[in-house]
C-alpha cells in the first residue's frame, strides 16, 4: 500500500478584510486593546489581565505532542471581520455569507435546529434562537453579547471550572478570548432540538480563542453541537478554546464537536464540565484535521449519582498528531463514567489516547469503564495509549480495555472479492469501525462525517 | 470459460497444487471433490487472489482475461465470485450498504445497467427470502454475530444479489443442517443456466440438492478423476481410494 496526503474540502480562503485586528504577538497592551475594542466592563478587563499574568507565568506542557513549531509571537490574537453579531442571516455581509453557504451552515437552521451561531475569525457574526425557546427563558448568544446583556450570569460562572492558572492555553484564552457561545437553560426546560454553532478561522496566522459557557439548570436538557473548519495555509493558526459546562442536579447536557480544521491548525482546547446530583454530562468529540490536537474533555462528578459519558474519535493522517482523550474525576459516591475512544491512523499519522480516571477517598461505589480501540491503516502510522487510573477505594469497579488492530488483510480481500477497490473497501472498514460513535451524531452530521472520512481517505490506499 | 493450465501453487514453504489443468466451459456446473488437504480450498483462494497463495507455474484465465495479472477486485469485476468457507465479519458495516456499493462497483465495471435503489432493495429482499433469512439481516453488520449456518446463507445471499458469472463455492455445506442445505442447494440450482459454478465439497450430500454436470476429484494437489455426476456416488460408496 502507498499513502498520499488527504484532500481537504474546506481549504478555500476569502480575501482577508478585517475591520480591526491587533498587532502580532501578545503584550498587556494587546489585552487592553481587545477589551477596549469590545467596550467591556471593568470586571472583564480584570479577568483578562489576570489571565495574561497567568499566561506569562505559564510554561508549555512538558508532556504530549511536539509544540516547538508553534510560535506564539507570530499569531494575531484578535481579528474582527464585521462590526457586531447579526441577528438575521440577511444582515451578514455577503462575503462571509458566501463562505458559510459553502460550508452549509444556514442550511442546518433550515433543517429546524433550535438555534444557530456562527463565528468567523475572532468574533461571532450571527446568532439566532427560535422564538419559542426564547419565550421559555433559554439564552443562546455569543459570549460578547452575554457580557453586555447577562453580566451577573457571566460573572458568576466564568472561569470557575477552568481557572486561568489551569494551563497555559486556558490562561491565554482568558487573556484574549473572543466570541464563543453562551447557553443558559432554565430549570425544567428540555430542548427537543440541538443548538448549533459553527467556527471558522479565515485569516492566516490568526488565533481563535472562543469561550463557551453552558449552564443547565436542574432537570433541564440541551444538546449543543459545534463544527469547526479553517482554510489551508502553510503557516500555523492556533485554536485555543475554553469550554465550561455546568450540569445542575438531574440535568443532562450533550456537547457534540465535529472538528475538521485544516492541517496548519494547532488545536489546543480545554473542555471541562461539572455534574451535580444525578446529572449526566456527555461529550461527543470528533477530531479530524489539524496539525496537532490536544483535547481531553473532562467531567468532575462532584455529587452522588452523577454520570459522565465521553466518546472521543480521532483521525490522523500524514503530518498530524491527534492527542485526544478524556478525564473522569469522581469526587462523590455512586458516580459512574464511561469513556469510549476510537482512533484511526494512516500515512505517517499518529493518534494517542491520554486519559485519567480518578476517584477520591469520598468516592465509593464508583463504576468506570474505559474502552480504547485504535485502527492502523499501514505500518508507518502509530497509536499509543496513556491511561492513568487513580482509585482510592477497593470497592470501586474500574475496567480498562484497549485494542490496536490493523485493517485486516482478510477483510480487505473479502471486500475486494465482492468487487470493491481497496480504497473503497478501506473506507468502508474505517466507517464501520467508527460507527458506534458516528451513530451518536445528529443525522445530518453523521452523513457529513462519513463523507468527510471518505474524503480524508481518498487516495490514501492504493 | 475458465482455463487452468499446468497450475502450481505454494504457500510460504509448501507446494500444495502441482501442474493442475482444468477447463470449465460457460454454464457448466462442476463439483470439485477430494479428501481433506487435497488442495481444494487452496484452489478456491488462488482463484480469488489470496496473497498467501503464490502461483509458481502455469496460467489461469477467465473469458480470455489473465487472472494472474488481476488484483482481487479486478477478478470480481471480471465476474468471479468466491463464497468463502470462513467469511470474516465487518463490524459496523450494514449488509445492505455494503451490497449496494458492491453492486454499483460491479455494474459500473461490467457495463451493466445500474439497478435503481428500489430495484436493488427488491432484489435484496427476494434474495433474503430465497436463502431463508429475515429481512432484519439487511441492516445488521455483515456476518457480525451470525451463526455458522447464517454466515453460509449470507454468502449465498451475496452471490444472488451481485449476480457474478463464475461462482466458486467453498465447502458451503460443512456444518449445515438439512433445511439450510436444501435452501442453499435450491438457490444454486436456480442460478441462471449461463452461470458457471465450481462447487467444492467433501460430500455428495449437497449435490442431491444442487445437481452438477461434472465431478472432478482432486488428490494431493492433482486431478485424479474427471467424469459425470455418477462419480460423486462412487466416491460416496467407496471413498477416494481407487
Amino acid at each position: 500500500m502507498s499513502f498520499t496526503p488527504p484532500s481537504y474540502q474546506f481549504g478555500f480562503a476569502d480575501p482577508e478584510s478585517s475591520r480591526a485586528r491587533t498587532e502580532r504577538g501578545l503584550t498587556e497592551a494587546t489585552v487592553r486593546e481587545i477589551s477596549a475594542l469590545k467596550n467591556e466592563p471593568r470586571w472583564m478587563l480584570e479577568k483578562r489581565l489576570a489571565g495574561f499574568a497567568a499566561f506569562q507565568a505559564a510554561k508549555f506542557p512538558s508532556w504530549g505532542p511536539d509544540l516547538s513549531k508553534l510560535h506564539l509571537d507570530e499569531i494575531t490574537f484578535f481579528s474582527r471581520a464585521t462590526d457586531r453579531a447579526e441577528r438575521t442571516w440577511d444582515d451578514v455581509p455577503d462575503r462571509i455569507k458566501t463562505t458559510f453557504d459553502r460550508l452549509g451552515v444556514p442550511q442546518a437552521e433550515r433543517a429546524l435546529l433550535a438555534g444557530v451561531g456562527a463565528q468567523y475569525d475572532s468574533e461571532a457574526i450571527y446568532h439566532n434562537l427560535k422564538q419559542e425557546w426564547q419565550d421559555l427563558g433559554v439564552i443562546f448568544c455569543d459570549m460578547d453579547t452575554a457580557v453586555r446583556e447577562h453580566p451577573e450570569l457571566v460573572q458568576k460562572y466564568f472561569g470557575t471550572i477552568i481557572p486561568a492558572t489551569d494551563n497555559m492555553f486556558a490562561a491565554l484564552n482568558t487573556a484574549v478570548w473572543s466570541g464563543g457561545s453562551f447557553v443558559y437553560i432554565p430549570k425544567g426546560v428540555k430542548l427537543s432540538v440541538p443548538l448549533q454553532a459553527y467556527f471558522r478561522i479565515n485569516a492566516n496566522q490568526v488565533g481563535q480563542f472562543e469561550r463557551t459557557i453552558i449552564i443547565a439548570e436542574p432537570d433541564s436538557y440541551v444538546h449543543y453541537v459545534e463544527g469547526c473548519s479553517a482554510p489551508t495555509y502553510s503557516d500555523s493558526a492556533l485554536h485555543a478554546a475554553v469550554v465550561e459546562v455546568f450540569c445542575k442536579s438531574e440535568s443532562r447536557v450533550r456537547y457534540t464537536t465535529i472538528q475538521n480544521w485544516s492541517n496548519a491548525v494547532y488545536n489546543l482546547v480545554t473542555k471541562r464540565a461539572v455534574a451535580d446530583r444525578a446529572a449526566t454530562m456527555e461529550w461527543v468529540d470528533c477530531n479530524l484535521g489539524s496539525q496537532v490536537t490536544m483535547k481531553y474533555p473532562s467531567v468532575l462528578l462532584r455529587e452522588p449519582y452523577s454520570r459522565a459519558e465521553i466518546l472521543s474519535l480521532a483521525i490522523a493522517g500524514s503530518g498530524q498528531h491527534q492527542d485526544a482523550g478524556a478525564k473522569a474525576i469522581h469526587l462523590a459516591p455512586h458516580t459512574s463514567s464511561l469513556i469510549t475512544s476510537k482512533s484511526v491512523s494512516f500515512g505517517s499519522g499518529r493518534t494517542s489516547y491520554r486519559g485519567i480516571v480518578k476517584a477520591t477517598k469520598a468516592a465509593h461505589h464508583v463504576t468506570s469503564k474505559v474502552v480504547c480501540d485504535a485502527l492502523l491503516l499501514n505500518d508507518e502510522s502509530r497509536s499509543d495509549t496513556y491511561p492513568t487510573i487513580d482509585i482510592q477505594h477497593e470497592d470501586n469497579q474500574i475496567e480498562h480495555e484497549a485494542s490496536v488492530s490493523k485493517v485486516g488483510e482478510e477483510q480487505l480481500l473479502y471486500l475486494q472479492n465482492r468487487g470493491l477497490k481497496p480504497e473503497v473497501a478501506t473506507a468502508l472498514i474505517v466507517n464501520g469501525f467508527m460507527e458506534p460513535i458516528v451513530k451518536e451524531l445528529p443525522m445530518e452530521y453523521a452523513v457529513e462525517m462519513n463523507r468527510l472520512i471518505e474524503l480524508e481517505m481518498e487516495g490514501s490506499v492504493g | 470459460m475458465l482455463s487452468l493450465h499446468n497450475l502450481s501453487v505454494s504457500t510460504a514453504d509448501t507446494q500444495i497444487i502441482t501442474s493442475l489443468s482444468l477447463d470449465i466451459p460457460t454454464g457448466q456446473r462442476v463439483a470439485l471433490m477430494g479428501p481433506n488437504g487435497s488442495g481444494k480450498s487452496t484452489l478456491a483462494a488462488t482463484l480469488a487472489g489470496h496473497p498467501d497463495y503464490v502461483v509458481t507455474d502455469g496460467s489461469m484465465s477467465y473469458n480470455g482475461i489473465d487472472l494472474l495479472s488481476c488484483e482481487p477486485h479486478e477478478r470480481a469485476q471480471a465476474g468471479v465470485f468466491l463464497a468463502f468457507q470462513y467469511p470474516v465479519s465487518l463490524p459496523g458495516v450494514p449488509l445492505s450498504q455494503f451490497l449496494r456499493i458492491a453492486r454499483q462497483e460491479l455494474d459500473a465495471a461490467q457495463g451493466r445497467t445500474p439497478l435503481t435503489h428500489t430495484d436493488f432493495l427488491k432484489l435484496l429482499k427476494s434474495s433474503l427470502a430465497v436463502v431463508g433469512l429475515p429481512v432484519s439481516f439487511a441492516q445488521r453488520a455483515v456476518n457480525e454475530g451470525a451463526s455458522g449456518g447464517e454466515k453460509k446463507r449470507l454468502e449465498m445471499l451475496q452471490l444472488l444479489v451481485l449476480e457474478p458469472s463464475l461462482v466458486i463455492i467453498d465447502e458451503i455445506d460443512s456444518g449445515l443442517d438439512v433445511d439450510a442445505l436444501r435452501a442453499i442447494g435450491s438457490a444454486i440450482t436456480n442460478l441462471p443456466r449461463t452461470t458457471t459454478c465450481l462447487i467444492i465439497t467433501h460430500y455428495q450430500r449437497l449435490l442431491e440438492y444442487a445437481p452438477v454436470d461434472r465431478v472432478v476429484i482432486l488428490q494431493n494437489g492433482s486431478i485424479t478423476s474427471d467424469g459425470g455426476p455418477e462419480l460423486a456416488q462412487t466416491v460416496e460408496v467407496s471413498g477416494y481410494q481407487q
